[in-house]
């Protein structure tokens, strides 16, 4: 425009980029920052949380009885006995929820994956998410209602298991309903192709193939119901001593242990709660470690 | 999401698979034809297949039943007390079940404190699942996403008594002086007005709130996560080649195609926020008066208030109350997944 520049020094035609503004930028910059405070955020209470556990928790953990002992004989403020009777109520009543919601959670995937079309598939599938909503202190008030409200059986860790059945049932479903959907269509087109039965198929040809993965969802379900404490204080009542019969008498989990100990003013008191939360916490870190190396060493080989 | 495989995967399914009957009822049609002896051992409908079919086909039913028998039970057991209230079952705060032929209960303050401890938490870790979910599909370097990602999920593996330990021991303690500055210089706000129990010790639904925000974290992130990272690369490349700054992609199409399932994902989160029992518990003081609507009051939500009667389950009649509020709870977080199923399959069948 000026005299001073010619025609010479402009550029035949405008820059093909034009440089980011200074709004655009300071946006971009800003919506970075934010999402990673967001990140960093989600961090503080975790860290918090497993910090407070630990520190809180450790001593009790580091004791012999801690793992071999019951509390059975053991004054509150006694620094003695151990959460073995919790650890052993905690373990029998998830794998009896186990052995039950297991067969049934498989054969509902495989029913929704294999079978499962129209109406009845549809229904089962929004029922499936519905439960998975479920909250864990309906799932225990319908067990009373249904166990011990109208059969008239009394309070047991079975009826505990029952509750738990209903909080597992969906997780196991949807997880081996993901991996039977990994299973190459293929590999069953090859077994129908030799005359093998459909059921035949799935059991021996679609089921081994996924079985990884169903473990691997097996193991989180029991991690995930394990740490439940709303059936327990309904179904269950607390005691100090190994139960190992889950049809009859009270059985403590390490959750109802917690929760009992809280009314434990002593100081051995809110030891056993932080031993019992840490071993809780140590426990489902457990099995999603089983679970992690169990799909990482046997992953589905899709092709 | 869940909605999305079916309609994906089956019709592939349906072409290339002989349904069980249907193929051998074909290839029994071709040994009557031909007569060929080789192919008549095919020809048995295999009773293998039936009850294989049935047992399956029954597990999936047992799940819808098991979901009809919750409601049926509840109800069941809920009629004959809520004949017996004295109070309206609606608009009432009380909550006397002690004598049986006396029963006054309500569920209004137990709704009123549910739905404000959800609330908070859902405000609360909204913004900050959205960050997160968008930090770990866009922002973190590809090779520490996962390990990123599994960080937010150990959020998950903690229990919720353990979070409600937490909660009233140590969180409650610390917040403890921003909830007494908040209800000193907002207190004009209803939201933070004067509650109706001491701020000493934060058993405050403010701090619920908070609690049940951190555990709401790795739920809605999750989905969220899932969702964002299926955003067609068409759209991302488009974006990027137009001269979009990173905020301005995922502005422009990350955020639209996520919307739904973020959404969807936190109504779940909220359906789980409704059903917390033992965090709630443990955290939440009991008031002696009525709730005032405030932050900073105290009392009961649904779960809570049944799993604090737990142990006094012995007459049907009162415990028919509880198990009124169990229903109700129940219909409740059924509405609340059903809406968020169907905002998500809306999304699926785009």
């Amino acid at each position: 425009m000026t005299t001073t520049e010619s025609t010479l020094d402009r550029p035949a035609s405008p820059p093909a980029f034009q440089p980011v503004s200074g709004s655009r930028k300071f946006k971009n910059t800003a919506a970075t920052a934010l999402v990673t405070l967001a990140f960093l955020v989600a961090l503080v209470p975790l860290v918090w949380l497993l910090i407070t556990v630990i520190a809180r928790g450790y001593q009790a953990l580091l004791s012999a009885d801690w793992w071999t002992h019951s509390l059975k004989g053991v004054l509150p403020k006694d620094f003695e006995g151990g959460a073995y009777h919790a650890i052993i109520g905690t373990l029998l009543q998830t794998l009896v929820c186990a052995v039950i919601a297991v067969p049934v959670g498989v054969l509902a995937a495989v029913y929704l994956v294999e079978y499962g079309r129209g109406r009845l598939a549809r229904v089962t599938t929004f029922m499936v998410d519905i439960l998975s909503g479920v909250p864990s202190i309906v799932a225990a008030l319908f067990i009373f209602a249904l166990w011990i409200g109208t059969i008239g059986l009394g309070q047991s860790a079975f009826a505990v298991s029952l509750a738990l059945v209903l909080l597992m049932l969906p997780v196991v479903v949807r997880s081996t309903e993901e991996m039977l959907r990994l299973v190459p269509q293929e590999l069953r087109e090859a077994s129908y192709a030799l005359g093998v039965p459909k059921w035949k198929t799935i059991m021996r040809i679609v089921l081994p193939t996924a079985l990884s993965g169903v473990v691997t969802g097996v193991m989180l379900a029991m991690a995930r119901v394990m740490g439940e404490t709303a059936p327990v204080l309904v179904l269950v009542g607390y005691s100090k001593s190994i139960n190992f019969n889950i049809f009859d008498g009270n059985m403590t989990s390490l959750p109802l242990l917690i929760y009992n100990e809280l009314n434990n003013p002593n100081p051995a008191g809110q030891q056993r709660v932080w031993g019992a939360a840490l071993t809780l916490i140590l426990l489902i870190m457990l099995f999603n470690l089983v679970a992690a190396l169990v799909s990482r060493f046997s992953a589905i080989k899709t092709k | 999401m869940s909605d999305t495989r079916p309609t994906r995967v089956r019709p592939g399914h349906q072409e290339e698979t002989p349904d069980d009957r249907g193929g051998s009822r074909m290839i029994g049609a071709m040994t009557s034809d031909s007569g060929q002896p080789g192919v008549r051992t095919a020809a048995v409908r295999r009773p293998g297949d039936t009850i294989f079919r049935t047992l399956t086909t029954g597990a999936g039913l047992a799940i819808v039943f098991a979901i009809a028998l919750i409601g049926i039970f509840l109800l069941i057991k809920a009629v004959p007390s809520l004949l017996a209230d004295k109070e309206n079952f609606l608009t009432s705060a009380n909550f006397v079940t002690l004598d049986p032929n006396n029963l006054m209960f309500g569920i209004r303050d137990l709704l009123i404190v549910t739905v404000l401890c959800s609330l908070v938490a859902l405000v609360i870790a909204m913004p900050v699942s959205l960050g997160i979910a968008l930090f770990l599909t866009q922002y973190a370097p590809a090779r520490l996403s996962r390990p990123f990602a599994y960080i937010v999920d150990l959020l998950a593996a903690v229990p919720s008594i353990v979070y409600g330990l937490w909660g009233i021991l140590v969180l409650g303690p610390a917040l403890e002086p921003f909830e007494t500055w908040l209800n000193a210089t907002f207190g004009w706000f209803p939201l933070f007005a004067k509650g109706n129990i001491p701020l000493a010790g934060a058993g405050t639904i403010f701090t619920v709130g908070v609690v049940l925000a951190v555990m709401l974290l790795p739920i809605i992130t999750s989905v969220t996560r899932e969702v964002f990272r299926q955003t067609p690369v068409m759209q991302i490349e488009g974006a990027l080649a137009l001269g979009a700054t990173k905020w301005e992609v995922i502005r422009t199409t990350v955020l639209p195609f996520g919307r739904s399932g973020y959404i969807a994902a936190s109504m779940l989160g909220l359906g789980r926020a409704l059903g917390e029992t033992v965090a709630v518990l443990l955290i939440l003081h009991a008031s002696p008066t009525p709730s005032t609507g405030s932050l900073f009051d105290g009392g009961y939500t649904f779960a809570s208030k049944i799993a604090s009667a737990a142990s006094e389950f012995s007459q049907p009649l009162p415990t028919g109350a509880y198990i009124a509020a169990g229903l109700v709870l129940f219909v409740l977080t059924f509405v609340v997944n059903a809406v968020a199923r169907s905002i998500a399959g809306g999304k699926a069948a785009k």
